[in-house]
């Protein structure tokens, strides 16, 4: 079966290999194009299912990565419902679930991620505990979300925290259980917590840190009617939602002999340890152009820079991956917008804001310089921000603490003559 | 559908067919029309499909909100009068026949 061909087949049909395969087709390549999804809704964008879809500001009709007919104009051969069964990497092919068998010259995988889920055995028939990842995911959370229903939301990280959000909203009496000491411990500051914490709170929703899960009551149809928690009264619920992370899906890479890490390792290219077999999106573990070493990143951005980054690897060109990771938040009305990681950081400062207490601004500074930032309720400090931390200016950190310092005259003054 | 005219940098016009409710942003990536990258989906959060309306289409397409103001103080090429971002920019019967300037970079 291992017909010589230019094809390129593309595994996952989220964003990150629907712009893959819009990138190669806007860059002229006129090779033939498979790509496999293993859900049968059209390719969407993920985002807006924990944001805009919940809250109901967006419709599923607007989230459409792109219309049928542009697959079909554009020979993009999109197989939906159908899951990539096994790589033969030595004779260049896929084969289907279905059966059926495509060579390929190139292969993307991106298979994007799954929710992590407890382990606990008594959690295995309950029918009322969901996590939140696919289209299917959020129609099932949407029936759950009743003016008056009772919520556990085990995880407060950003998938959480914009659910629990959403559910407050809908009227649902709300907790967010967080093993940490405070909400977003993995992915960001103590500052950026406390706002987030004080936010909810506000607002209505009963969020515990420290948590300690005992384990859960269910009942004779096997659906969790509470969580047991340690040193603190049962919490009854009508239903939980899980946010405790998400796994790279890197199964199919791993039993072709791709070398895997916590995803699959690729190179600045993209490419994987096989020859002709690339991974982009949520299942790369890429090296990080900003601090060296390897890293994975979950977000949209990143999704779409090395789409297109892979197209161009594909065509040739030998540009190494150079992206600036950025991410989004929505709670409320509040927008977060993260650039940068901050892991590195030598200096936080959080910049005053008098008179504002639904704004905030964290920087972190690593030798003088802007490396990352988290801003919430000011769009245009984010742009600024992302410009000082890719311009590498060397920064006053006394002027970013000071609120009548313009973000925009930092560049300014940072940018060449 | 309602029809958009993309003016590129080099000149060349490219005519499409808008869904109707689609944004002009969004009708560009179902169109491959190069130069509007979209890259945050329409969540104002990138200025990355910055475009130039023609003026006599200006007025016509509705005000920017506070955030698209925000947005557009950052776009990488010089913003104008006629600026907008065309993720906020919905096609409708309204807008058939809109022309909008693609810029050199977003």
């Amino acid at each position: 079966m291992s017909t010589r061909s230019d094809r390129i087949v593309v595994v996952g049909a989220g964003q990150a290999g629907v712009e893959a395969a819009a990138a190669l087709r806007m860059a002229g390549s006129g090779v033939p194009i498979t790509v496999v999804g293993d859900e049968s809704a059209a390719p969407y964008s993920r985002p807006p299912l924990s944001k805009g879809i919940l809250t109901g500001t967006a419709q599923l009709a607007e989230i459409a990565l792109r219309t049928d007919e542009f697959y079909v104009r554009e020979g993009i051969d999109l197989r939906l419902g159908r899951a990539v069964a096994d790589i033969d990497a030595a004779g260049r092919t896929v084969r289907l679930d279905d059966g059926d068998t495509i060579p390929y010259e190139s292969l993307i995988i991106a298979t994007g991620s799954k929710a992590r889920m407890l382990p606990n055995p008594e959690l295995r028939g309950a029918a009322n505990v969901l996590t939140l990842r696919t289209i299917d995911d959020t129609l099932r959370l949407q029936e759950f979300l009743r003016p008056g229903a009772r919520a556990a939301i085990i995880g407060g990280g950003y998938i959480g925290l914009e659910i629990a959000s959403a559910a407050h909203r809908a009227g649902v009496e709300t907790t967010i259980l967080e093993a940490a000491d405070r909400v977003l411990a993995r992915v960001t500051s103590a500052p950026v917590s406390e706002f987030f914490q004080q936010i909810h709170r506000e607002e209505g929703v009963d969020v515990r840190t420290g948590v300690r899960i005992a384990g859960f009551r269910t009942d004779a149809q096997g659906n969790v009617a509470a969580v047991l928690l340690d040193g603190a009264p049962a919490l009854e619920v009508d239903f939980v939602l899980v946010g405790i992370g998400v796994t790279p899906r890197t199964e199919l890479a791993e039993r072709a002999g791709a070398l895997v890490d916590n995803g699959i390792v690729v190179d600045k290219h993209l490419r994987s340890s096989i020859p002709g077999v690339y991974a982009i999106g949520d299942v790369s573990r890429h090296p990080c152009p900003q601090h060296g070493g390897l890293r994975r990143l979950e977000s949209a951005p990143n999704v779409s820079e090395q789409a297109r980054h892979v197209a161009r690897s594909i065509l040739g060109d030998e540009a190494p991956y150079s992206a600036l990771p950025w991410f989004w938040s929505d709670q409320y009305d509040l927008k977060l917008q993260s650039v940068g990681l901050s892991a590195t950081a030598d200096t936080v400062v959080v910049r005053p804001n008098p008179g504002r207490d639904r704004k905030l601004e964290v920087f972190y500074l690593e030798a003088n310089k802007l490396i990352a930032a988290d801003i919430v309720g000011a769009s245009a400090d984010f742009a600024f921000s992302r410009k000082l931390v890719e311009s590498k200016t060397v920064l006053d950190s006394k002027a970013l603490a000071d609120p009548d310092v313009p973000l925009r005259s930092l560049l300014a003054v940072a940018s060449p003559a | 559908m309602p029809k958009v005219e993309y003016v590129l940098p080099s000149g060349e016009r490219r005519v499409v067919e808008a869904e109707d409710g689609a944004s002009v942003m969004q009708t560009s990536l179902n169109n491959l029309v190069p130069g509007i990258i979209g890259e945050c989906g329409g969540e104002l959060s990138c200025a990355t499909c910055h475009v130039f309306v023609a003026p006599e289409w200006f007025d016509r397409l509705g005000g920017r909100s506070p955030e698209e103001e925000d947005m557009l103080q950052v776009t990488a090429a010089e913003p104008t009068e006629f600026s907008r971002l065309s993720c906020q920019i919905r096609c409708t019967a309204d807008t058939g026949g809109l022309v909008v300037h693609v810029p050199e970079v977003q």
